[in-house]
């Protein structure tokens, strides 16, 4: 083969090292996505994600509407999660831009003390950026003793702003859905 | 194209003046450390047409069993060739998810990306630019056996536990949390060890590629002379480039999830299994297109070739390639339709989907125009490549229909999707592999085929797979799912049809084998450009097969040929 000149052999690793680095960069964007999808689910309320509102939040949109939206009440355990878990109440109307609190019982079935936590989704999920959760037993992880049985709030409100939503307008009931797991050791 | 005037014929008679000095190193160092392109090119072949032979035999059990309703083989299969003994019910039909699993990813990492950008890649695009190797022939060599290394951890995956049987039965998609707390045993973790195997063999590839491809194009070669299926490895190595680290860091939480209690895809620890489906087809995607886009190159050299024209609308067919690589990096939510999404996000992705077929359009139209009024023979890679824009056209309306958010609700996850990406890839992207094969062949052997038998080739393997592939329209549009070994009776007589088109295609791949065998046992030598006229590409300047390393003296382009 002939020599190449070094002016060449710069240029091809050059072009060689900036192609790595290219490379790199998408390995690195990938696993940035994982708290970017996190952030853009939060904000936008894709793939059911509730917003979470703050006291301010709350006492600032309490917009009496007079319209009211049927609330449904859904709850999971994970396969080897051995809590019985159920909604207080399965239904509940509630006023659109009221608050309103629902309860959830949740009891250790077993003989040692278990940690669990909630993750929770709306549906359908396009309601789900209006559903505002000011208080939940999901935020905190939950510790049972053997046997202990304990009734946990929920403290929401469905944004007014709802009702000027065209492709929402057909909605009239919400599902709140939660799942307890294990909670993962820290 | 890249056509030289005769008196700058620098380079022809290489193989003659340095004959002497053109040893070549023995059989274990020049086959086992190649760096040469050339030998690499021709080892990704073999490796491709032996994984393609592997995966084809595997499609072959799933058609035998979908032949008729109920299950018929499948137990045969998991006791007599996976060795299991007395295998449960529910490891019997854990079977089909390991076949259609292992059939997936053998022909899209294992046969297809191999033989289009490793092999015909590494073989010609070198050739055609004058340039006497790759960028980094010691990192080609790299690239290959990592290949060869992730085939061999894929082909280890079904004989470990996988969950409810033996094999990793997790699809090519490797969804979460199937793949995850649905699939404990190391199966899973060896199929997809094989992708990080062989994603880092193709990033490499890419990277070596896109070097070679900047730096050492012969002089007067600017990137607008280039002929188009250097452009088509271009635009495809930064598919790579972009695409494949994507998969990486997907598979790698998936391997971490697995094994190492983070939760990625797990959302009792705050992760998102969809999220998964996101990471996966941004990388998905663009992979339809790495499987395509070197075919599409090798369809205009052919056509252009043996219409004796220069190819109609150059700047355009090289820029639709552009322009079909970049939107396909913002349509990868279609194949998600049915998650959750909004209707707003579903307009863009079916909006932007069909966009992509305007630069296809550009590309099928501009072969129908080389035709046109061209000087046509009807040589063997012509006729290939005629069927190839036939079937990829097939393919592609299919693809506008699903395209359709709202239809997709209706076909998603039948048989017509199944048609659908097995007319552009299984009748289009190997239907370009065999134009090229028949097109190169003579220059990388030095021995002629048989035209006849590729004829022959050519019409039992059309009509073979159209029998496979076409009735599957119709049973997806009946409501037939996909991924199950078992079906209603009402589906069986275009079930049955497809099998027997199974057999019919099987028929050609032997022809293929013998048609190879021909060649090497008593094929005529092939002369320096054994196409003539048309044939005008720099390879042709070379004898057949070229000398081990060619163009020690660098060609020179003219300013005074045209596209």
């Amino acid at each position: 083969m002939t020599a190449t000149s070094p002016t060449q052999a710069n240029g091809k690793m050059r072009t060689g090292m900036a192609a790595l680095a290219f490379a790199a960069g998408m390995l690195m964007m990938g696993y940035a996505a994982v708290p970017l999808y996190r952030a853009f689910c939060q904000a936008t309320g894709y793939g059911g994600t509730p917003r979470r509102a703050s006291e301010a939040e709350a006492g600032g949109t309490r917009v009496l509407t007079g319209k009211t939206m049927s609330i449904r009440f859904d709850s999971n355990v994970d396969a080897d999660m051995q809590w019985s878990f159920h909604p207080v109440q399965t239904t509940q109307t509630v006023t659109i831009g009221q608050r309103s609190l629902a309860l959830f019982e949740a009891e250790n079935l077993t003989d040692h003390t278990i940690t669990g936590q909630a993750s929770y989704n709306i549906s359908p999920q396009e309601t789900a950026s209006y559903f505002n959760k000011v208080q939940c037993f999901c935020f905190t992880r939950q510790t049972l003793k053997p046997h202990e049985k304990v009734r946990m709030p929920v403290i929401f409100f469905v944004d007014p702003k709802i009702l000027g939503d065209k492709d929402v307008q057909d909605v009239r009931q919400i599902t709140l859905s939660y799942t307890f797991h294990i909670a993962p050791k820290a | 194209m890249a056509s030289i005037p005769h008196d700058d014929f620098l380079a022809h008679d290489d193989g003659h003046s340095h004959h002497d000095h053109d040893h070549k190193p023995g059989f274990f160092a020049r086959w086992f450390m190649s760096t040469n392109h050339k030998d690499i090119g021709t080892l990704y072949l073999i490796f491709a047409i032996c994984a393609g032979l592997i995966g084809g035999a595997i499609s072959g059990m799933m058609r035998a069993e979908l032949a008729h309703p109920g299950i018929q083989y499948l137990g045969f299969f998991a006791t007599h060739i996976f060795g299991q003994t007395n295998p449960s019910f529910d490891q019997t039909l854990h079977l089909w998810n390991v076949l259609i699993t292992a059939h997936g990813l053998i022909m899209v990492f294992f046969m297809v990306m191999p033989a289009m950008i490793g092999g015909f890649g590494n073989w010609f695009v070198p050739l055609m630019i004058g340039a006497p190797d790759m960028a980094f022939p010691r990192m080609n060599n790299i690239s290959f056996w990592l290949t060869v290394a992730g085939f061999c951890s894929l082909m280890i995956s079904p004989f470990m536990p996988g969950g409810t049987g033996n094999g990793a039965g997790i699809g090519w998609t490797a969804y979460a949390p199937l793949s995850t707390t649905g699939s404990p045993g190391p199966a899973v973790d060896f199929a997809i060890f094989s992708l990080h195997l062989a994603g880092a063999g193709s990033i490499m590839g890419a990277i070596n590629f896109i070097t070679t491809i900047f730096n050492m194009r012969a002089p007067g070669m600017t990137l607008h002379k280039m002929p188009l299926f250097v452009w088509s490895v271009l635009v495809t190595a930064f598919l790579l480039l972009l695409a494949l680290p994507v998969l990486a860091a997907a598979i790698t939480m998936l391997i971490t999830d697995r094994n190492f209690h983070t939760t990625f895809f797990d959302p009792a620890g705050g992760g998102d299994p969809i999220l998964f489906q996101h990471l996966f087809w941004f990388f998905g995607h663009p992979e339809v297109y790495i499987m395509i886009l070197p075919g599409f190159g090798m369809i205009s050299q052919i056509v252009s070739t043996f219409s004796k024209k220069p190819v109609f609308g150059y700047l355009g067919m090289a820029y639709a390639m552009v322009a079909i690589g970049v939107v396909g990096f913002v349509v990868w939510a279609h194949h998600m339709y049915t998650t959750g999404l909004s209707e707003d996000v579903k307009m863009y992705f079916t909006t932007a989907t069909m966009i992509i077929a305007v630069p296809t359009g550009i590309k099928i139209f501009s072969w129908i125009a080389t035709m046109w009024g061209g000087s046509i023979s009807f040589k063997s890679p012509m006729v290939w490549a005629m069927g190839f824009i036939f079937l990829f056209t097939v393919g592609g309306v299919t693809g506008v229909v699903l395209a359709n958010g709202g239809i997709d609700d209706n076909l998603q996850d039948t048989y017509y999707v199944v048609g659908h990406f097995h007319y552009v890839l299984s009748l289009g992207a190997v239907t370009s592999l065999f134009a090229g094969f028949y097109y190169w062949f003579p220059k990388m052997s030095g021995r002629w085929h048989s035209e006849l038998l590729a004829h022959v080739h050519f019409w039992v393997f059309f009509i073979g797979v159209n029998m496979v592939f076409f009735p599957m329209h119709f049973l997806g549009m009946q409501g037939m799912p996909r991924r199950y070994p078992d079906y209603a009776p009402a589906f069986e007589k275009w079930n049955h049809l497809s099998t027997v088109g199974y057999m019919v295609m099987s028929v050609s791949i032997v022809i293929f084998l013998i048609n190879i065998a021909y060649a090497f046992i008593a094929g005529k030598k092939a002369a320096g450009n054994y196409w003539g006229e048309g044939a005008t590409t720099l390879e042709w300047t070379l004898s057949s097969p070229p000398p081990f390393h060619q163009f020690e003296t660098l060609p020179v382009i003219g300013d005074d040929h045209h596209h």
